[in-house]
């Protein structure tokens, strides 16, 4: 189980330089032979993502968008992917790791002769590179990327992150910041003890648990991913499901926007359909917060927060997806949220009690296995 | 005498209603025509000192043209104005014609209605025989002053100096003096001309209407003319040549049946030295031939055999009507010298400051009878005025008009014609908006002016037709290079995008591949210039022509210039070049410049 501390490895850096030189390559004759340059991207939108339903995953289709340099809706983009490209060679080389905003600084300057920045912002930057990510067929990872940290752990194990021994059971309040490449060159599990993981919406429900000590009285692994979980979260989660065999289990918002972060997580997202098959845990389940649950825990109004048209769009729209429109459960779960008119939050079940849901709501659902797939 | 109301009337008033026919009859008498315009002068041109002082030019210059041209001599004028008084001007005119043999000076400066021109059908620019007559008779009403004329009719002649009196009662002229020039007195460097001088009531002020702008419009459209002008001011204003090909002889024609009224129907009859109806009419008119002649004849019901004396009224009423019906060939057309598309680009090119040229001459057509052409020319953008209305210049057998623009058929033509379908703004019953001169030029063996001043053409259905179709045909090249204009600036922002991100995408290579980034900055430059080439049109433009892939480009009727050359394209003469203290500047533009021209001030020389 326990990896050698290592970055990516020579063999794959030596891959990702050949395919940044290839594009590199494909430019430069192009070029050469006086015609119109081009890299072809993958399309990376619900029209080129299916939903394989025995491996109960997204996967990106064939579908690519040929970007030229000599078309004035794509010349920015075009040199902007020449310029992240090199960055990128320039990071491999020197076998070091940049965060998406570094990047952005390292390729950022003002374009000879005029007064036009090479980007206008880290977004513009973060999302050529997702396409150099899906070009190149590579992931950021490989490319010596990361993003900005999110997301925290403890529970019953210990972890060896670069070399580090870390023991999840020890990690006071603030709990083990789960980093952004959690590659097993990184990241190695070593003593577990836990028997599921409960994965919670964000960070103060997260405290919640912690502070009740939760992950001991029931022995699991606590984690949450500050709403939509980053890729690091996610890749941590998997590694728990798939190498460890522990179930994950969310507890989540009742709103459309906690049901797609139960999405990303089972299925994976549409932005990266292309990880999802080292990402995606089609066995997650969820188990709340419920639109039942107002009437099943007894809440007052207050807690209602009336759904919003935005809101109402949107949960449609879940309910179409072809991996949740089979579903029953699921089907209902969304129609009664609509019936209800409003959304709830995993807070309000403090409305109850302080720690009802980590005394009561959680360890009663668990017992009755009572959660939607 | 009646008690009437009327008896308290006064004295003069009640004697005239008792005049008898005797004592009227002793006040009736003719009134000679130079009475009639002397009194009537306004109808001349002559109604203000500012327009008269231009009449007389225009009529000097209009002469002076006129034989040149019938000399078959490059026209080389000089116009000078010299400033007597706050209010009296002394205009001289001179040209190298072919002057006017000695018995005939008095007939052509001293009497109305005398000329060569009235009786005949040819294109020429005078036609009544009034105007230089006129504006002497005006002279001497103003200023008491005789008017002087030299002319030197061969290189071996003395040339002869007459001073001239006008005698309005009699339309005659006397003699006050008469001189004989050695024959080297040097005035005439081509060895004939003539020259006319003038004394008059006047005022000279530029701008619009002025004698400058007669003089620019007349360097437009006779772009074979060179003409000098020495201001009061005492500049010298040169219009260059713009062509040495003379313009064709004009053909004199015979009038065209469909264009004679009755009553000069029955004058031809009585005065025709025929003695027989078919003869009058195949010899007099032109188009009518031997078949047609009998036709017409038997329609008529006499025989082409019949007596010409023998027709009386009823007759030629017949004869008349026969003419109406008759299928009769249209007006031979050979008889109208058009100023041509070549000749008017070069004019416009001359004289006006735009990017864009383009003039189209329309097939000729008949009105009455009469045979006419009409040409358009049309300069568009450089310094032309933006935000203005455009500028619609009008010509007649190549004579400029000035005044009474909107009684004018072609005023009429450019507000009807639909000017938004090229790009170009116009307002409702208005003329469009923009930089834009327009300039219309109407060829006739008779030009059917509103008036006997010469500033408006009549309206004719069949004019304003020709002169609509010439003005769409200019608009529409003027629509296609505003489009294409629009299409390159568009090519252009195009070309900035990309080569403004090549450097980064080159360098960002070599630093991936190796290849030198010099060489893939130059591949991909290539690219970019030939993904974008129409914006090269300009770019390349040195000389006057677009590229050949351009529809206009192979156009001979369209002048492009690059924004650059436009001025440089004024001063092109380098001996013309303005020097400051120089006297000398270069003909003034139709805008602009005559504020911005330099005029330098320089003492008034002799006389």
């Amino acid at each position: 189980m326990a990896r050698k501390p290592t970055t990516t490895t020579a063999s794959v850096r030596q891959e990702t330089l050949g395919k940044i030189a290839a594009l590199g390559t494909t430019v430069a004759k192009a070029a050469l032979a006086e015609s119109d340059p081009f890299v072809d991207v993958p399309t990376r939108t619900i029209s080129n993502t299916t939903y394989n339903e025995t491996r109960r995953l997204l996967q990106m289709g064939d579908a690519t968008l040929r970007r030229n340099l000599f078309n004035t809706g794509q010349a920015r983009k075009f040199m902007q992917m020449v310029l992240l490209s090199k960055g990128c060679k320039d990071l491999l080389e020197a076998q070091k790791t940049l965060s998406l905003r570094g990047m952005y600084y390292k390729s950022l300057h003002t374009i000879a002769g005029t007064n036009e920045k090479t980007f206008d912002d880290q977004e513009e930057s973060d999302g050529i590179l997702e396409d150099i990510e899906v070009s190149l067929a590579t992931l950021r990872e490989n490319l010596h990327l990361f993003a900005k940290k999110r997301g925290t752990m403890v529970g019953n194990i210990t972890v060896v992150d670069k070399g580090d021994s870390i023991d999840c059971r020890r990690m006071g309040t603030g709990g083990y910041a789960i980093p952004s490449i959690c590659e097993p060159s990184v990241v190695q599990f070593a003593k577990c003890d836990a028997k599921f993981v409960l994965h919670v919406e964000k960070d103060t429900v997260w405290s919640r648990f912690n502070e009740d000590r939760f992950w001991e009285t029931h022995n699991c692994i606590l984690t949450e991913g500050s709403g939509q979980p980053p890729r690091g979260v996610r890749r941590l989660l998997y590694r728990l499901n798939k190498e460890l065999g522990l179930p994950v289990i969310c507890l989540l918002d009742c709103d459309p926007w906690g049901h797609y972060i139960y999405s990303v997580i089972k299925q994976g997202s549409i932005n990266l359909a292309f990880e999802s098959e080292r990402m995606a845990i089609p066995d997650a389940r969820y188990l709340g917060i419920r639109s039942a649950d107002f009437e099943r825990c007894g809440l007052s109004d207050d807690v209602k927060i009336s759904l919003n048209d935005r809101d109402i769009e949107r949960a449609k729209q879940i309910a179409e997806y072809p991996w949740f429109a089979k579903k029953k459960p699921w089907q209902k779960e969304i129609s009664q949220m609509l019936r209800n008119g409003f959304k709830m939050e995993v807070e309000s079940l403090i409305t109850k009690d302080i720690s009802y849901v980590t005394e009561t709501y959680v360890p009663e659902r668990l017992k009755a296995k009572d959660w939607i797939d | 005498m009646d008690a009437s109301p009327n008896t308290a009337m006064s004295k003069p008033s009640t004697r005239r209603r008792g005049a008898t026919a005797e004592e009227m009859s002793l006040q009736q008498r003719e009134i000679s025509v130079s009475e009639f315009f002397a009194k009537n002068r306004h109808l001349l041109g002559f109604d203000n000192a500012r327009k008269s002082l231009l009449t007389a030019v225009k009529e000097a210059v209009d002469n002076a043209l006129d034989a040149c041209e019938e000399a078959g001599v490059l026209p080389d004028i000089r116009v000078e104005l010299l400033q007597r008084s706050e209010s009296r001007f002394k205009v001289t005119v001179r040209d190298n014609g072919p002057g006017i043999v000695r018995h005939q000076i008095e007939n052509i400066f001293g009497r109305l209605l005398y000329g060569s021109k009235f009786h005949r059908l040819k294109m020429s620019r005078g036609q009544q025989g009034i105007g230089i007559s006129a504006a002497g008779m005006y002279g001497l009403m103003t200023t008491g002053q005789p008017v002087l004329i030299i002319s030197k009719t061969h290189r071996k002649k003395p040339a002869v100096e007459v001073l001239l009196k006008m005698d309005t009662s009699k339309n005659r002229a006397d003699v006050v003096s008469e001189t004989e020039h050695p024959e080297d007195d040097g005035l005439f460097a081509d060895g004939h001309g003539t020259q006319v001088a003038i004394e008059m009531e006047g005022k000279y002020q530029q701008g619009r209407q002025s004698v400058d702008e007669y003089l620019d419009q007349t360097a437009i459209a006779n772009p074979h003319a060179h003409i000098t002008f020495i201001t009061p001011s005492n500049e010298t204003i040169e219009y260059k040549r713009g062509t040495n090909e003379l313009p064709p002889e004009a053909k004199e024609i015979l009038p065209h049946p469909k264009g004679i009224e009755l009553g000069t129907l029955i004058q031809m009859i009585e005065r025709t030295e025929r003695s027989q109806v078919g003869g009058f009419l195949q010899e007099e008119f032109s188009r009518i031939s031997p078949s047609v002649s009998k036709e017409i004849c038997l329609k008529a019901g006499i025989t082409p055999r019949t007596w010409v004396k023998n027709v009386g009224h009823a007759e030629a009423e017949g004869i008349y009507r026969a003419i109406q019906e008759a299928k009769i060939m249209a007006p031979a057309t050979d008889c109208l010298v058009p100023i041509g598309t070549k000749a008017l680009l070069s004019g416009l090119l001359k004289e006006v400051k735009a990017e864009f040229f383009t003039a189209c001459t329309r097939p000729a057509d008949v009105y009455r009878g009469n045979p006419f052409l009409i040409e358009v020319g049309l300069a568009f953008g450089g310094e032309l005025p933006k935000d203005e209305l455009i500028r619609v210049i009008r010509f007649a057998n190549r004579v400029p008009l000035l005044y009474q623009q909107s009684a004018c058929a072609s005023f009429k033509a450019v507000l009807e014609t639909a000017w938004r379908n090229y790009g170009i703004s116009q307002s409702r019953a208005s003329l469009p908006e923009g930089p834009i001169v327009v300039m219309i030029h109407m060829a006739s063996v008779w030009v059917p002016f509103t008036s006997e001043s010469k500033e408006a053409i009549a309206d004719y259905d069949e004019i304003r037709k020709e002169m609509k179709l010439a003005l769409q045909e200019v608009g529409r090249k003027l629509g296609i290079y505003l489009r294409r204009r629009q299409r390159m600036k568009h090519e252009g922002e195009r070309r900035s995008i990309f080569e403004r991100y090549l450097g980064e995408i080159s360098q960002a290579t070599e630093a991936i591949t190796g290849t030198s980034a010099k060489r893939i900055y130059d591949s991909l430059l290539k690219v970019a210039k030939r993904k974008t080439e129409e914006a090269d049109a300009v770019l390349d433009d040195e000389g006057k022509r677009v590229k050949d892939a351009d529809p206009l480009g192979k156009d001979a009727s369209v002048i492009i210039l690059p924004a650059r050359a436009i001025r440089a394209n004024r001063a092109d003469a380098p001996e013309e070049t303005v020097s400051p203290g120089d006297s000398k500047r270069a003909a003034p533009g139709l805008f602009g410049d005559h504020e911005a021209a330099v005029k330098p001030k320089t003492p008034r020389r002799k006389g």
